[in-house]
């Protein structure tokens, strides 16, 4: 046993390494670009991973929360403020929002909570597309500046790369230290038998409202790169498509599991990327490839993978039947 | 004065429309557990096809009223086929057919895209209700009158076949306790492709009606959809009498909040929402299907 968390161990640092190495062995700064937004992107699906993925709670509002941080960091900028305030006040306003979100929808589960979150993100849509004064509306806000954290200015891709990249390893960090934590346990709990879990003196609704934060507080640190990003924030980024996307990602790559939303938030980017350079139709392409997964394999490409490779090394052993890891059977 | 008496009538023929949309869409809730996301492709599905079925198909130009028709019955026939081949493939597994509708909701509107361009479309309003009704020093379009009377005929047709017809009974059951129906020899599978194409039927219906006053354009189902799942928010799951509610609720939400708070009418359009979360999670009229 001790040789496979050495061989882990191994893997985790030669991959580390790579992605550390990954800028300056690219030559063209589109890529690198492409790179800083699949770990965006990646940090935002761990976020909704915690949701869908352990608390078994399938949430498509989360563009809202997202889009709640860029907006307070454009509005705060735009205002004159500096970027410490700004990313402090995005990061707490969509807290705020969040335990809003949570305190509404977590009065259901299953499909209602689906519909619940979709109308709140909505709504917060609706306000960054019509409340124009505040907004801007349509035409969004424009951010001039990135921040130079420690005097290190990250208007470059490649700096930009290396911060969000240690941003996106400390996510990666607290996501695996969350799901291994009692807590983690109890919430997996919860998404199982939330009966029982009650029934053992667990306050199952709280332990759903923290899950709640932690995955809006990793969405609100993806939406204040996601503007720093652009240096833009429109409507657009909130819309039920950014949401469905985030969703997409998470079970494309394997809800439940923590290498999964990193896989599928790189799928998604590359596709999207790749895909758009040719054709205009990226969202018949999103909708196609969601209906796809969900149909032929609902339990995403990393775990699907790793039947492959578990099969492939038990070549006599006898399949197992691999359950969609979001199973909401019950109700 | 004139003001608030015609913002009412637009407010109660937004509500009409809206529980075109809303009626099935909560029927599908009711019988098949599952938000039905393409609910607002199928409103957009029908005006788009209403609007060219009204410039012409292969020489044949429709009346308004025939178009209407014929498209409720092509986006029926289409919310049966989706039954069909892709939610029955899912049977049992929520989550999948809510995640299956959602694609094929961006697939739906990329395809309306791509066939009848970004630009709006408008709908000429029927030949003969273009005219306006006066009482007193307020003008009322007929139009608009007019919708308010089709919405209240479908709303008694369709509590009339509920409460009244084998089909209805059988669908009532169904809402009820599907296991139960099944074991009484109910095939509730059938119900489902029934119900759902008449749903998506209805909300094709509602698509081509609501054209003269809303236009068409891209995007629109993505306007209609919220406006559906709130109004079945509100009014309860399943409850056609909840849908009526609802919709006029929602109706005059949407209209007042236009006209005195443009800004945050979509905020405001919510809130009934919440209060209803939080007071009665199950809607108005949850539980009740008429």
């Amino acid at each position: 046993m001790t040789n496979s968390i050495l061989a882990r161990r191994f893997a985790i640092a030669v991959a580390i390494v790579a992605l550390v190495v990954l800028p300056y062995a690219i030559k063209e700064v589109y890529y690198v670009n492409i790179a800083s937004q699949i770990l965006l992107y990646a940090i935002f699906a761990l976020g909704l991973n915690i949701l869908v993925g352990y608390a078994g709670l399938v949430s498509l509002g989360h563009a809202g929360l997202f889009g709640v941080a860029a907006y307070v960091v454009a509005y705060l900028l735009t205002a004159g403020h500096g970027h410490a305030l700004a990313i402090v006040a995005a990061l707490t306003a969509s807290l705020l929002a969040t335990a809003g979100f949570a305190a509404l929808s977590l009065r259901a589960t299953g499909i209602t909570f689906i519909m619940i979150t979709l109308a709140l993100g909505e709504i917060v849509w609706g306000l960054a597309y019509r409340w124009i004064s505040l907004t801007n509306g349509d035409n969004g806000i424009t951010v001039a500046s990135r921040p130079a954290p420690f005097g290190i200015a990250l208007s470059g891709a490649r700096p930009f790369y290396v911060a969000t990249l240690i941003v996106f390893l400390l996510a990666v960090a607290a996501s695996s230290i969350f799901v291994r934590s009692p807590f983690g346990a109890a919430l997996c709990g919860t998404r199982d038998q939330p009966r029982r879990m009650n029934a053992l003196g667990y306050h199952v609704w709280l332990i759903r409202f923290w899950a709640c934060m932690s995955s809006g507080f990793l969405s609100a640190v993806a939406g204040v790169l996601f503007v720093y990003y652009n240096q833009f924030i429109s409507p657009q980024a909130l819309a039920l498509t950014a949401s469905a996307e985030g969703l997409l990602m998470v079970i494309s790559g394997g809800a439940g599991t923590l290498l999964g939303p990193v896989v599928g938030a790189a799928l998604v980017v590359i596709v999207k990327n790749v895909v758009s350079a040719y054709v205009e139709r990226w969202n018949f392409m999103l909708g196609a490839i969601f209906v796809a997964i969900v149909v032929f394999m609902p339990e995403g490409l990393v775990p699907g993978a790793a039947r492959l490779v578990r099969s492939f090394w038990q070549a006599t052993g006898r399949r197992k039947s691999v359950a969609p890891v979001t199973a909401e059977r019950r109700q | 004065m004139t003001f608030w008496l015609l913002l009412t009538v637009n407010s109660v023929t937004f509500g009409g429309l809206l529980f075109l949309l809303s009626a099935g869409f909560s029927l599908i809730f009711g019988l098949m557990r599952i938000p039905n996301l393409t609910h607002g492709s199928m409103f957009m599905l029908g005006a788009y096809f209403g609007t060219t079925l009204l410039s012409g198909v292969l020489g044949v130009r429709f009346g308004f009223w025939v178009a209407a028709v014929i498209c409720a019955l092509e986006v029926a026939l289409l919310g049966a086929l989706m039954e069909r081949l892709l939610l029955r493939r899912l049977a049992g597994q929520q989550l999948a057919q809510v995640l299956v509708t959602l694609g094929v909701s961006f697939m739906v509107a990329d395809l309306c895209l791509m066939g009848w361009g970004g630009d709006p479309i408008s709908v000429a309003t029927p030949p003969g209700l273009s005219g306006f009704i006066r009482a007193g020093a307020a003008v009322f379009p007929l139009y608009r009158l007019a919708v308010i009377v089709i919405a209240a005929v479908f709303a008694l047709a369709l509590w009339l076949m509920l409460e009244r017809t084998r089909l209805g009974a059988m669908i009532r059951a169904g809402v009820d306790d599907p296991q139960m129906a099944r074991v009484v020899g109910i095939r509730v599978s059938r119900l489902f492709t029934i119900v759902f194409a008449l749903g998506a039927g209805l909300a094709g219906f509602a698509g081509l009606i609501g054209g003269p006053i809303l236009s068409v354009y891209p995007g629109i189902d993505q306007d209609m959809l919220p406006l559906a799942l709130v109004v079945v928010i509100l009014g309860g799951t399943g409850s056609l009498l909840g849908s009526f509610v609802g919709s006029i609720v929602i109706g005059f939400i949407y209209n007042f909040g236009q006209a005195l708070l443009p800004e945050l009418a979509y905020f405001i359009l919510f809130l009934p929402m919440v209060l209803v979360l939080v007071l009665r999670p199950q809607g108005l009229f949850g539980g009740q299907i008429l």
